[in-house]
């Protein structure tokens, strides 16, 4: 027997030569430094983003952020997020307050009211709307959607609601807070509706039958248990849909029509943290505007933080709720 | 007195025609729901269609823009097609071994509180905005470097990663444990069982996953306007110069004034939109293959 044959006896035995432990050992350190890069990654992109922005945060400190100020002519330098801030939370409320409904309805009529056969094709679609590119949504809000809202709705809503200041007046260059807040909308769409679509799935039949067999309309049984049981998920399927709106960046450049200051008027332009970063790529003319543009950044970036562990804490509870509700069962 | 009166018929509840017509109302709303989401998408593709069809033609694909060309000599956006081609290549050769590799880490290997707090972190990274991630990556390498193709490719990894990820650790869980430990019983190894008998079962999910990730990235525009966008008009392969991409073209052009600009931003727009509407129906199609294949059902 040659040395070459013994080793490779060896290698096929299991739990004894070095090389089998070395095997694993190799695959878990490969792997697990693969985790430990992401980890890095993360620390990485917080660090950089507050390194980038250290200037500005020199300068100007923690009044950045709510000083309505976007001044880069040289000399009379002056930043601040707050007009950013405002149109963010504008653009993202109305959107959310628009896309809650609309996917609670479209999740119900996938779940409970469709046809079998048109329910798949239907579902398909939905999650298609989510695939169509931001840039391309953009090009069609602004070139198609905009100018159709400016000559349609927008003067129809100003004549009738006037008197309310966030119908105000619409802007000549059909741009607006408005058109963001429509395109927004159906971004997030199709992200709540298939998070509800599930949640709704979810909700055991024994439970919705209990309803059915005491005598109650189809959306008593809704009103009655599906949201009650769903009701953590719902709660996270909107702020991940939150997330996604506070951080659109090229859609909403294209659209909003750009522009400083707080105003309530939805019917011309504004500006959100993450469109006013697009809308400067070309870049800035001194040093003190890119840390500053960067520091915009920086806020989104907490925003979109502090949104998304709520969005996981919720998650994690009701899953907890549940299990704990089945456990019962059992 | 009628008898009705003294004993009303226990199926007569109270309010019942006012909870039929809600229940008739709210089922009408959900209809309509539906119909608008459907609606949107339908008037999305067809306005897309409808513009970029007359001024889709071969010449998209193979000429170069001509910058600020008077004559009407025919001109495309080859160069930006070849960018994309160049920068989400790189970016899923960056990306799918990592993603792969932490699903594995996280799936077969880690003990529960390192899987939980990892998942979070990718969850984490994927909720970062595209916006931030350029701004990240433009810190990271553009400071100093310039821009260039593989910056992009890189900030377009950073997206694909969790997608990468996550889908490959959701069908990892799918795979039978009976099948880890035959092969563990017969005194195979943990790697190779890993490598050899889990990880094949995946493929047709990891493939599903990666599509959906390219067909995601391919259409980003905000990572790269920090990092890959200052570009000539001339087509090129290397990605150590900062390449042209079709969403960054798309924006810039929507931009221009010039009408003839915007036609070739919606051809454009229609060929980006065909490529990521093929990729995620063929995804989804994969999916349910490989999920009835995996769990036999």
């Amino acid at each position: 027997m040659s040395t070459a044959e013994l080793s490779a006896d060896a290698a096929r035995r299991p739990f004894t030569g070095r090389r089998v432990r070395f095997g694993d050992l190799a695959l878990q350190v490969v792997a697990g430094g693969a985790a430990l890069g992401v980890t890095i990654l993360v620390a990485l992109i917080i660090w950089k983003v507050i390194e980038g922005a250290r200037l500005s945060i020199q300068t100007y400190g923690l009044e950045f952020i709510w000083r309505v100020a976007w001044n880069p002519v040289l000399g009379h330098e002056l930043y601040g997020a707050g007009s950013f801030i405002f149109g963010t939370a504008v653009t993202s409320l109305f959107a959310l307050l628009l896309a809650a409904p609309i996917s609670m309805g479209i999740a119900l009529y996938l779940t409970e009211l469709a046809p079998a056969v048109i329910r798949g094709p239907v579902t398909a679609l939905v999650e298609t709307l989510a695939a169509v590119p931001s840039v391309v949504l953009g090009l069609w809000g602004i070139l198609v959607l905009g100018p159709a809202l400016r000559t349609t709705i927008q003067p129809w809503l100003h004549d009738a609601f006037g008197f309310i200041p966030l119908f105000g007046p619409p802007s000549s260059a059909g741009a607006s807070i408005f058109t963001a807040i429509i395109i927004l909308t159906i971004m997030i769409l199709p992200i709540v509706s298939s998070i509800s679509r599930e949640l709704f799935l979810g909700v055991p039949t024994e439970l919705k039958e209990a309803g059915y067999g005491l005598g109650v309309t189809r959306w008593e049984v809704v009103r009655g248990v599906m949201f009650p049981y769903a009701s953590g998920g719902l709660a996270a399927a909107l702020i991940l849909g939150l997330g996604r709106a506070l951080g659109e960046a090229i859609a909403v450049t294209q659209v909003i029509g750009g522009g400083v200051g707080i105003h309530w008027n939805l019917f011309s332009g504004g500006d959100t943290l993450a469109s006013k970063i697009a809308a400067s790529y070309q870049g800035s003319t001194t040093k003190l505007q890119t840390a500053s543009l960067i520091y915009l950044g920086l806020i989104l970036l907490v925003f979109s933080l502090i949104v998304n562990l709520i969005a996981q804490w919720i998650v994690r509870r009701s899953a907890r709720k549940h299990g704990i509700v089945r456990g019962g069962h059992a | 007195m009628s008898t009705q009166d003294l004993a009303p018929n226990p199926l007569e509840v109270r309010g019942l025609g006012r909870r039929k017509a809600t229940n008739r109302v709210m089922e009408g709303l959900a209809w309509l729901s539906a119909l608008i989401a459907v609606g949107i998408l339908g008037v999305v593709i067809f306005s897309v269609a409808r513009r970029g069809l007359p001024a889709l033609n071969f010449d998209l694909l193979t000429k170069d823009p001509i910058p600020f060309s008077l004559t009407n000599q025919p001109q495309g956006l080859a160069n930006a097609f070849v960018g994309t081609i160049v920068i989400v290549s790189l970016a899923t050769l960056m990306a799918l071994p990592v993603g792969i590799l932490v699903a594995i880490y996280l799936n077969e290997f880690a003990p529960a509180a390192i899987r939980n707090a990892v998942t979070m972190i990718l969850d984490i990274l994927n909720g970062v905005p595209a916006i931030v991630i350029g701004i990240f990556v433009f810190g990271l390498f553009v400071v100093g470097h310039g821009q260039s193709g593989w910056a992009g490719a890189f900030a377009l990894a950073c997206l694909m990663l969790p997608l990468v990820s996550r889908s490959t650790m959701e069908i990892l869980a799918l795979v039978p444990n009976a099948l880890r430990e035959a092969s563990l019983g017969l005194g195979v190894p943990r790697w190779r069982t890993t490598l050899s008998i889990v990880l094949p079962q995946t493929v047709g999910g990891i493939v599903t996953g990666t599509v959906l990730a390219v067909a995601r990235v391919a259409g980003e525009t905000a990572p790269l306007l920090f990092v890959s966008s200052f570009v000539g008009t001339q087509t090129s392969w290397n990605p150590l110069h900062a390449l042209q991409t079709v969403p960054v073209a798309i924006f810039e052009l929507s931009e221009s004034p010039d009408p003839a600009d915007h036609a070739r931003a919606w051809a454009a727009a229609l060929v980006l939109l065909l490529f990521i509407l093929f990729a995620s129906l063929s995804a989804r199609w994969l999916a349910n293959r490989s999920r009835r294949k995996i769990t036999g059902r």
